[in-house]
């Protein structure tokens, strides 16, 4: 009673503490999450095996390393439609090194390092011309994966050296992949960085107010071209993962990622328009995704039809919280 | 010179194509007979048509990344039309290809203009849903040549006055959205929405209800195109046209079209559809492999979004110089 009389007086504010944490949108993604977990254990005897979930996360740790910087991009108001490229041209790179006989350890910094040198590009376009981020790593997109396709045509590399199908094939211990782990490692490197660092904070204040926030003193361009370089890094980190797990590399190599990389992130309740987002709700979208696309894999649903989905969750989750805001703004205006 | 030829980025993109067609006929002089270059523009019609409608929303500060997937829906719901009732005329299922892309194309802009969504998520997400949709319609399934009557695959080839029928299409429309954008309001409108959207808000347009316009259009013109499309190479399938928004798109930002909006000119962005045909065509004339294709319109658009970058920051300027001389003229004038 004198709760509903308090919420009366000031409308806006929860004043119950708990509250505030059931309404956020990452409790609401972790519902539905376990919802999904649910459905999928009662729909296949399969899916409740150690073994079987450990193989559903590979199909989604390459692009929820990348998801991890994107979030921060996009938060940063910037966005890059180019990492799956970065990925293409990044796995053709260590093929072409693994001809000339590097090693395993020499491979994942040729990856990495042109992974860096495609983000350094894309954020000194950006940051030097003032150019929207969105065209220039449309331009980019088709650049780095044009060159795939000048190296290779329509032939492959299959021959990479021994000891390097461990990065996306090996296991850490028991049923934990190499490839989870790091993602775990990361994913808490991530939120520490976005969270508690500066550098954080700084993202979250470029993303709320460019022009703010180059008036109180943080080098906006130079951030921005950090955080492509780091989304650039981390996709050839993802490339190392995926050529090693493939064991090949072609030309279309995770082609179209872009797309789910970034319905990850906004699915995590990061706002595409900037300033907003957390990496855990970016960590529990991942595990979403993996658990919807993994349930409708054994229910054997084509991967076009996935992309239908996919599609659709990006589109109504972005509408959803828009519809939500409008009818309770136009609910308090009534009041 | 550099910059002053960027101001003209009409005839700066002639000059270019012109002497883009000149080399390449240098090296190989069968590219420069009548048919090879009524060939080279044919081919390019599709382009010039999508690059249209995508210009419209590209001008109220919006992207249109659906229009190949639209293309190909609608592409192969026609072409599935076209084998099931061969007794259906074809300009019915050209009217229904149009009318399909087009509420397509609504769909995005309802979700643009009434939720409230950034153009890029909703047409990224309708890019795979559109696409995946075809699967469903299909079941991965071709509609094949020997499947479509003959006048569905007569109609784009039949030669008019010298010209293939697709070909007139593509410039009929140049010629509607050159009209509709210098002489009616409703063109008019889509400017000034992206030009400054809050000045149109307060002069009466609604910048929503232009977007919506703007998304309807360019989705009714993918429509067309999945008629012609299919019809042209006279097969559909769930891949056709993918990736081909990026051309697209780079058609328009070669065009002087600018991502920011309100700035762009009809001619300019055909041109630079034109200018990317030429490319594609002249690419296996000369000899050098297709696969170099995507990678030299990645490199073309980013250096036609910095020379864009540069020439509207120009603009700008020279604008404010051209005014004040011109209000000193009349100060002297008047003095005089």
């Amino acid at each position: 009673m004198e709760n509903a009389m308090t919420q009366k007086v000031v409308p806006n504010r929860l004043t119950n503490h708990w509250l505030r944490y059931v309404l956020r949108w990452e409790t609401f993604l972790l519902l539905v999450t376990a919802l999904v977990f649910l459905f999928n254990s009662f729909a296949t005897p399969y899916f409740l095996d150690p073994w079987n979930l450990s193989d559903a996360t590979f199909n989604f740790t390459e692009k929820a390393i990348i998801a991890l910087p994107m979030a921060m991009l996009i938060i940063c108001r910037e966005i890059d439609l180019s990492v799956a490229s970065i990925i293409a041209l990044a796995s053709v790179s260590m093929g072409l090194a693994a001809e000339a006989g590097v090693g395993p350890g020499g491979l994942v910094v040729v990856a990495v390092a042109v992974g860096i040198a495609c983000g350094l590009f894309n954020g000194l376009v950006v940051t030097r011309f003032g150019i929207p981020s969105i065209v220039v790593t449309i331009g980019t997109m088709s650049l780095y994966r044009g060159i795939t396709y000048v190296v290779l045509g329509d032939s492959a590399f299959t021959d990479y050296p021994d000891g390097f199908e461990f990065f996306g094939q090996g296991y850490v211990y028991w049923v934990f992949s190499f490839e989870f782990t790091l993602f775990l490692a990361l994913a808490l490197v991530f939120y520490g960085l976005l969270h508690h660092t500066n550098f954080g904070r700084r993202t979250y204040a470029i993303g709320s107010n460019p022009t703010a926030a180059l008036y109180s003193g943080i080098k906006v361009n130079k951030h921005k071209l950090v955080l492509f370089v780091l989304v650039g890094a981390l996709s050839g980190l993802a490339s190392v993962l995926l050529t090693s797990r493939l064991g090949s590399t072609r030309p279309s190599i995770a082609f179209a990622w872009e797309l789910s990389i970034v319905t990850m992130v906004v699915l995590g309740g990061v706002s595409i328009l900037g300033g907003a987002g957390s990496m855990v709700g970016v960590v529990i979208a991942v595990f979403l995704m993996g658990l919807v696309t993994f349930g409708l894999g054994l229910l054997n649903v084509p991967g076009i039809v996935m992309s239908i989905i996919i599609g659709a969750m990006l589109i109504s989750v972005i509408s959803i919280p828009v519809v939500v805001g409008r009818l309770r703004r136009a609910r308090e205006q009534r009041k | 010179m550099m910059s002053a030829l960027l101001k003209h980025r009409e005839r700066f993109l002639a000059m270019v194509i012109l002497v883009l067609v000149l080399a390449v006929g240098a090296i190989t002089p069968e590219f420069l007979r009548p048919t090879s270059l009524v060939g080279a523009f044919n081919d390019t019609s599709i382009l010039i048509i999508l690059a249209m409608g995508q210009m419209l929303v590209i001008l109220t500060r919006c992207i249109d990344l659906s229009v190949a997937a639209n293309l190909a829906l609608t592409g192969m719901a026609v072409g599935m039309i076209n084998a099931a009732f061969p007794g259906v005329p074809v300009p019915l299922l050209i009217l229904f290809a149009m009318s399909m892309g087009a509420c397509l194309g609504a769909v995005n802009g309802f979700f643009v203009w009434i939720v409230g969504v950034p153009a890029i998520v909703v047409t990224l997400g309708t890019m795979s849903i559109y696409r995946g949709t075809i699967f469903l319609l299909s079941d991965g399934a071709w509609v094949n040549s020997h499947q479509m009557s003959e006048a569905f695959i007569d109609l784009p080839r039949s030669v008019v006055l010298g010209l293939p029928v697709m070909s007139w299409i593509a410039i009929a429309t140049v010629a509607v959205c050159y009209f509709a954008t210098h002489q009616l309001r409703v063109g008019r409108e889509f400017f000034t929405t992206g030009g400054n959207p809050t000045a149109a808000f307060y002069t009466g347009v609604s910048v929503g209800k232009v977007q919506f316009k703007a998304f309807v259009v360019s989705g009714m013109f993918s429509g067309l195109c999945g008629y012609l499309w299919v019809s042209r190479y006279a097969v559909a399938y769930v891949d056709v046209a993918n990736g081909f928004e990026l051309q697209v798109v780079a058609a328009c930002v070669i065009g002087g079209i600018s991502i920011m909006g309100g700035i762009g000119t009809v001619l300019g962005c055909a041109l630079g559809a034109l200018f990317l045909g030429v490319i594609n065509n002249a690419l296996p004339v000369i000899g050098v492999s297709p696969f170099w294709q995507m990678a030299i319109s990645g490199a073309v658009i980013i250096i036609a979004v910095i020379a864009n970058s540069a020439a509207e920051r120009n603009q700008g300027r020279i604008i404010l110089r051209r005014a004040v001389s011109k209000r000193d003229a009349q100060v002297q004038h008047q003095e005089a």
